[in-house]
């Protein structure tokens, strides 16, 4: 699965992946897993340091002792702590999150971060007691296009059991994603060295510092055709019959559904149709101020793009711009402006 | 309490006011906070202890792991609440990372009063931002003594 990553690839990976989680969730849960230590006070007085609590039912047995407890307790947070699988430790073999994990690590998306945490503690455990945790996958969902990359969410289920009672519970959701400007899941490094180069439309300079974490489009089937262009230093504007039209779009601006779009490459130069300044708030990848310009391209239609290296105060309406392309990550190439000199 | 003191008294149910906003909590998220809770919640994740695992995978900076967000959502009702509140459950939802050398700064206010589990209970909101936005965002259920302990 290396190369490009078309629609069709991300849509057949998808439908594997989702196979993938529905055989996943049929198994249900994992056998209940120990935790590698008892509840204990060491490992409370750690947690207590670190998070900065100090709340004495946690650390005073005098205190512990008078409380409506009765003795010395495990802060309710830490339920999830006590079966972590550690430094060295491994997923069980049955860990439904684990197996997840890897079919999604194995179709590029490599990278992980938790974003939903919910839990209900049905009591407080106290030391000395030994939490086993139970985990099934409840669903997955994806792709998604997300500020760090596109992914999937993906939601488990956690009960953590002392015995045969149930202590406490947990809906656990993370994302599993390829991270922004990797192109099969590796490291976002590969844009690190281009040069600048000229394409048809305009020249193509190495943006992946300046516009490194800028928002990413969500590219269609009908917008395909756009980002490979810009890749080239292409302005490619869509054509239906002998009408432009941009955005393009999924149907003829004339409604006749019996024609196919084509694409022509447009020089790159035009004028200021329009501008905005903006000042506040920061967006991921610009550096404030920047100018946003609607350029009328002199093929007739208009472009929205960043108009870079220009002093906000001296952008004028029909100021002469032409195409320039920001190359961010081997996927990702945005079209803009610059002055034309 | 933001200087990690609490109270040894607990509030009383009756005491406590829907609408009523909690004394904000500020922590400095330096990078040995970030490492320090992730290896007190055995979280032993690279984005959370090395910057340059964390920048090849796409992360600005080493950033807090959530089993540490939920412990500050707790941590922070119940330095309000007082020792002998009874947590019932923490729910959040993360949006921006909170990275190293940010600060955090939680906030809440009393949203409801529920009856669940047989037992009155305080429904707090939370919201912990960072320079970026909003960090977590959730609700934590606590059951407080009819009177004052």
């Amino acid at each position: 699965m290396s190369g490009a990553r078309t629609g069709d690839w991300v849509e057949d990976t998808a439908q594997a992946i989702h196979r993938e989680a529905e055989r996943i969730a049929d198994k249900g849960g994992s056998a209940p897993r120990h935790a590698r230590d008892p509840v204990n006070t060491a490992m409370i007085n750690n947690w207590a340091e670190a998070i900065g609590d100090a709340n004495p039912v946690y650390t005073d047995p005098e205190f512990a002792a008078r409380s409506v407890h009765g003795e010395l307790v495990a802060p309710p947070a830490m339920a999830q702590v006590w079966t972590m699988n550690g430094l060295h430790g491994e997923r069980a073999a049955d860990d439904p999150l684990g197996a997840m994990m890897t079919v999604l690590d194995d179709a590029g998306y490599t990278s992980v971060v938790a974003t939903n945490s919910e839990q209900t503690y049905h009591r407080y455990l106290r030391p000395g007691e030994h939490v086993a945790a139970t985990t099934e996958l409840e669903g997955v969902v994806g792709p998604k296009r997300t500020a760090l990359g596109e992914g999937f969410f993906v939601t488990t289920r956690t009960r953590w059991l002392v015995g045969d009672e149930v202590v406490a519970e947990m809906t656990f959701r993370v994302l599993k994603f390829r991270p922004a400007g990797s192109d099969n899941g590796g490291h976002g490094e590969a844009a690190g060295d281009r040069r600048p180069q000229a394409g048809p439309s305009g020249r193509i300079v190495d943006a992946s510092e300046r516009a490194a974490g800028v928002l990413r489009p969500v590219i269609s089937v009908d917008t395909a055709f756009f980002w490979e262009g810009t890749k080239l230093g292409e302005l490619r504007i869509q054509r239906w019959g002998e009408t432009l039209r941009h955005p393009p779009g999924p149907v003829d601006p004339g409604g006749d559904l019996g024609i196919e779009p084509d694409y022509i490459v447009a020089s790159g130069r035009g004028t200021v149709y329009s501008y905005v300044v903006h000042h506040n708030p920061p967006v991921p990848g610009k550096e404030l101020p920047f100018v946003v310009a609607l350029v009328e391209l002199e093929e007739g239609v208009r472009v929205l793009g960043e108009l870079i290296d220009a002093d906000p105060g001296s952008v004028t309406i029909g100021m002469p711009v032409r195409a320039v392309f920001l190359a961010v990550d081997d996927e990702l190439t945005l079209p803009a402006w610059e002055v034309a000199r | 309490m933001s200087d990690g003191t609490t109270p040894q008294a607990t509030l009383p149910a009756s005491a406590v006011e829907i609408g009523a906003a909690l004394p904000e909590l500020r922590i400095e998220v330096t990078p040995t906070f970030v490492i320090s809770t992730a290896l007190a919640t055995r979280d032993f994740q690279d984005v959370h202890h090395d910057r340059d695992l964390a920048r090849q995978r796409g992360s600005k900076d080493i950033f807090l792991n959530i089993l540490t967000d939920t412990g500050l959502v707790q941590r922070f009702v119940t330095d309000w609440a007082g020792p002998e509140a009874l947590v019932r459950s923490v729910n959040i939802k993360l949006g921006v990372p909170c990275y190293a050398y940010d600060t955090l700064t939680l906030t809440g206010r009393v949203a409801d009063r529920i009856e669940a589990g047989g037992e009155q209970r305080i429904v707090v909101e939370i919201c912990g931002t960072v320079s970026l936005g909003a960090h977590v965002t959730g609700t934590v259920q606590v059951a407080l003594p009819e009177v004052e302990s």
